[in-house]
């Protein structure tokens, strides 16, 4: 097991290197530049600007020297746009907003769903079942644009119990619609997933065999069909997760978070070079490391699955 | 070019019966209105300003924001009209290119340290030098400051810059050329002072709130990046006395419609009024939604270079092209928040300017649109022989909606076919850069207050001129009114000119569309400018 994280991780690096390289290549491929604007800027004075944020030396040197300053000082360079800050501030202020929001936002979907979804497999074709389903596809229509503005609509406006925005140092009043909106259509999906995977494990031959020893049905349902019902759930839930700590940009748009969502998406607009870079890099890196995390779950889940 | 004495006087004795009277009472001083007890101003930005540095921010939202923290020689009252800020008044050399400012004695940064002419040396050698890199060098240049340019290019050392400490209260600036609106030109942020001591002592870190020394009416208390900044006053500042407004919130909100629902639920003061929904808010909400003029212009530009179009090259096809547009249809139907239909470049609400009568301005749209059959059939266009062409903006709704009226009237009246297309912000601005277009949208805000921000663009020299027009004449008439004691005759004849040649369509002119909060009061409505300073508003009681 051991020497199969090892290699993941020296798998891992080359892969990030590929990532940093060709989003570098592709960002520079766009046109337009971080310093373009409706006033076009004088040669002298563009000529200056780039020489101070090294934008005049050749590609193949810019990369170098980004890597660079990453392998030696984490240093993921500054912001063009913002210019009081830099990558890291930028990270190291929006990432602990979408962690919050999004772990929380994670933990009900999880929760909410799986429940749903074991509720509905244990009675299926009955009236819980449909309520069950009914839910999460109900859920799964509601994308979060959708959620957001109705959530607003009826908390904020009509009955002014939640704020309509903003982040406020994450006080619980600000957390709860940007958790509904985000969780509802993951909710959704990991409700079909148990749904369907247990319903499958319900029918498997082991199963079987433990109703016909005459096993208590909660031994059976937690004990022996959980586990492996969970295994289709848990390889979308590594991804998921990965999107949800990362933020959603409707997410940051709609409420204002602060979250860095909203950071890469604006930072591709404005060709902010180096934020873009540093959260692509942050996502790429927490997307390998959850898809690993979720691989070692499953040999833990799955002993039939070894490394 | 000098305050009169007894504006001056005015002023003092103003201040003076000002300081007298006490806010605690809850009436206003001037007009007895009563204040509300919350004296919060909280407005709504679009997106999260690039710095609280005013030498180095680069955008309006920031500006906004460097105007409330800092102050630099002169301020703009109601009007747009300058009045004192550190400076208290100046004067002008006979050849007009030196300056010399007075500055109050009384105006503190808010560490306590008295504001001083150097603190003006440091910040514009700051502005020009290459190693700030500031986006903003070009106003250093724009400004004629002797040397300016050659620093900017790295020839000269900042300490070079024209503008000198002549002793602690007394500033001298000297110019390269002889420029009217010199002193306007004080007003924009990146001429604030900044103090050396804490850049010196933080580096970049400066503007952190904790670190942050500023000069203005307040001082940033708080700032979470793309949420808020939160500035209370300054109580070293030499007018805190006569400040109402004790708090001034920014929220970033970066989606009109949502900021619109914040602020129907109470949570801002101000906020822009979303697009094609200024007519619904008027009515449901007539004390809230207001409406007024913009120092902007919205413009079409052809591309008159090689690289353009060679029918564009026929002043008849142009000139049909816009005389076919109904402005008022784009104005009144399709925009419906009160802008202006344009014929000229140069907005009527600059400073100074006199609209000239340019002949097609008069006629009515009947008239233009025979005229414009006429020009289309004597450029030898006709439906079996239809002009085509492609037109280019940067995606939005808005500009989209005016690009198909424009394309229906075109096609309708004179039969011409239209290629539409949309780029995203970036791409496009690089395409119109480069002179990768045949008709492209433009728009334009003035930097200052003064007719030549707007026409300048069309000088052949221009960095600005993206379609290229190159007309002698225009660049004369432009340099001359530099230093024309009356500058307003060239402006007649560059637009007279542009209306015959019309190198660009005008489309309309600008409004500024917000929702605004009843109980703030003194907002700046008829300064087209838009420089408000939270100092000067006020909130009545309910």
């Amino acid at each position: 097991m051991l020497s199969y994280i090892l290699r993941r991780v020296a798998i891992a690096i080359p892969t990030l290197l590929l990532l940093i390289v060709i989003s570098f290549l592709l960002m520079h491929a766009a046109p337009g530049g971080p310093f373009t604007s409706e006033r076009p800027l004088p040669p002298a004075v563009l000529a200056n600007i780039e020489a101070k944020y090294g934008l005049n030396q050749p590609i193949y040197v810019q990369i170098f020297n980004y890597i660079g300053g990453i392998v030696t000082e984490f240093d993921f360079g500054p912001s063009f746009k913002y210019k009081d800050r830099t990558v890291n501030d930028i990270i190291a202020n929006g990432f602990p907003v979408t962690l919050t929001y999004g772990f929380l936002s994670f933990l009900v979907a999880v929760l909410v769903g799986g429940a749903l979804g074991i509720a509905a497999a244990l009675k299926q074709n009955t009236w819980l079942d449909y309520i069950a389903v009914g839910i999460s596809i109900g859920a799964q229509v509601l994308p979060n644009f959708v959620m957001a503005p109705i959530l607003v609509l009826i908390f904020t406006l009509w009955l002014g119990w939640l704020p309509g925005g903003g982040w406020n140092d994450g006080a619980w009043q600000n957390l709860i619609l940007p958790v509904i909106a985000l969780s509802t259509s993951y909710m959704a999906s990991v409700a079909r997933l148990t749904r369907s995977s247990m319903l499958e494990v319900l029918h498997t031959n082991f199963i079987r065999t433990a109703m016909a020893k005459g096993l208590p049905y909660r031994v059976i349902v937690f004990k022996h069909a959980l586990k492996p019902a969970l295994l289709p759930v848990m390889s979308y839930l590594g991804p998921a997760f990965v999107l949800m700590i990362t933020g959603s940009v409707i997410i940051d748009m709609y409420f204002s978070t602060g979250g860095i969502g909203q950071f890469y998406v604006n930072s591709a607009l404005n060709r902010d070079y180096a934020v873009m870079m540093g959260i692509t890099i942050l996502i790429g890196g927490l997307t390998i490391l959850f898809n690993l995390i979720v691989d070692i779950l499953y040999a833990w889940v799955d002993p039939k699955i070894r490394y | 070019m000098k305050f009169s004495k007894s504006y001056l006087l005015a002023s003092v004795v103003g201040t003076a019966l000002l300081s007298t009277s006490a806010f605690a009472a809850g009436v206003h001083p001037e007009t007895g209105e009563k204040l509300a007890d919350e004296q919060t101003f909280t407005y709504r930005v679009l997106d999260e300003h690039s710095s609280f540095d005013p030498q180095v921010n680069e955008d309006v939202d920031g500006s906004e924001i460097a105007r409330n923290l800092f102050e630099g020689l002169y301020n703009q009252d109601n009007l747009g009209n300058l009045v004192p800020g550190v400076a208290l008044s100046h004067t002008v050399s006979d050849d007009k290119l030196t300056y010399t400012f007075k500055l109050r004695d009384n105006a503190k940064w808010s560490d306590g340290k008295p504001v001083t002419a150097g603190d003006f040396v440091f910040a514009w050698r700051r502005l020009a030098s290459p190693e700030l890199a500031s986006p903003y060098q070009w106003y250093a240049e724009l400004m004629s400051v002797e040397n300016a340019d050659k620093i900017v290019k790295g020839e000269m050392k900042p300490e070079e810059l024209g503008i000198k400490a002549l002793n602690d209260h007394t500033l001298e600036v000297k110019l390269t050329k002889p420029l009217p609106y010199f002193a306007s030109m004080t007003t924009h942020s990146s001429t604030f002072p900044s103090p050396s001591w804490a850049i010196e002592a933080h580096g970049t870190e400066w503007t952190k709130p904790e670190n942050i020394v500023s000069n203005g009416a307040y001082k940033l208390v708080k700032h979470v990046p793309q949420e808020t900044a939160i500035m209370e006053r300054n109580s070293n500042y030499w007018d805190n006395e006569n400040t109402i407004i004790e708090k001034v919130e920014t929220l970033v909100i970066n989606d009109e419609n949502i900021a619109l629902t914040r602020y129907l639920a109470g949570e801002l003061d101000l906020t822009d009024a979303p697009a094609g929904q200024f007519p619904r808010l008027k009515k449901e909400y007539p004390d809230q939604a207001v409406v007024f003029p913009r120092l902007c212009s919205y413009y079409y530009t052809f591309n008159l270079s090689d690289s353009g179009l060679k029918e564009f090259k026929d002043p008849r096809v142009r000139k049909a092209l816009s005389y076919a547009l109904d402005r008022r249809v784009i104005t009144d139907a399709v925009l419906q928040a009160g802008q202006f239909p344009a014929y000229t470049f140069t907005p009527a609400v600059t400073a100074g300017f006199k609209v000239p009568d340019v002949d097609y301005a008069g006629w009515t749209q009947a008239e233009r649109d025979a005229k414009a059959r006429e020009l289309i059939a004597a450029a030898g266009f006709s439906k079996d022989n239809p002009l085509e062409f492609d037109l280019v903006y940067n995606t939005d709704e808005g500009h989209k909606k005016v690009a198909i009226a424009m394309t229906q009237m075109w096609k309708q009246k004179l039969g011409v076919k239209v290629n539409m297309n949309n780029m995203e912000w970036k791409t496009f601005l690089n395409e119109r850069r480069n002179q990768n277009f045949e008709l492209a949208r433009g728009a334009w805000c003035g930097d200052y207050n003064e007719a030549s921000t707007f026409l300048d663009l069309m000088n052949s020299e221009s960095g600005y001129n993206d379609g290229r027009f190159n007309n002698s004449e225009v660049d004369d008439l432009l340099d001359d009114a530099k230093s024309a004691a009356d500058p307003q005759p060239n402006y007649t004849r560059v637009e007279e000119i542009l209306a015959a040649e019309m190198p660009i369509i005008p489309i309309y002119h600008y409004t500024e569309d917000y929702m605004m909060n009843t109980q703030l009061k003194n907002w700046p409505i008829k300064n087209a400018e838009q420089n408000w300073y939270a100092k000067n508003l006020y909130k009545v009681a309910k």
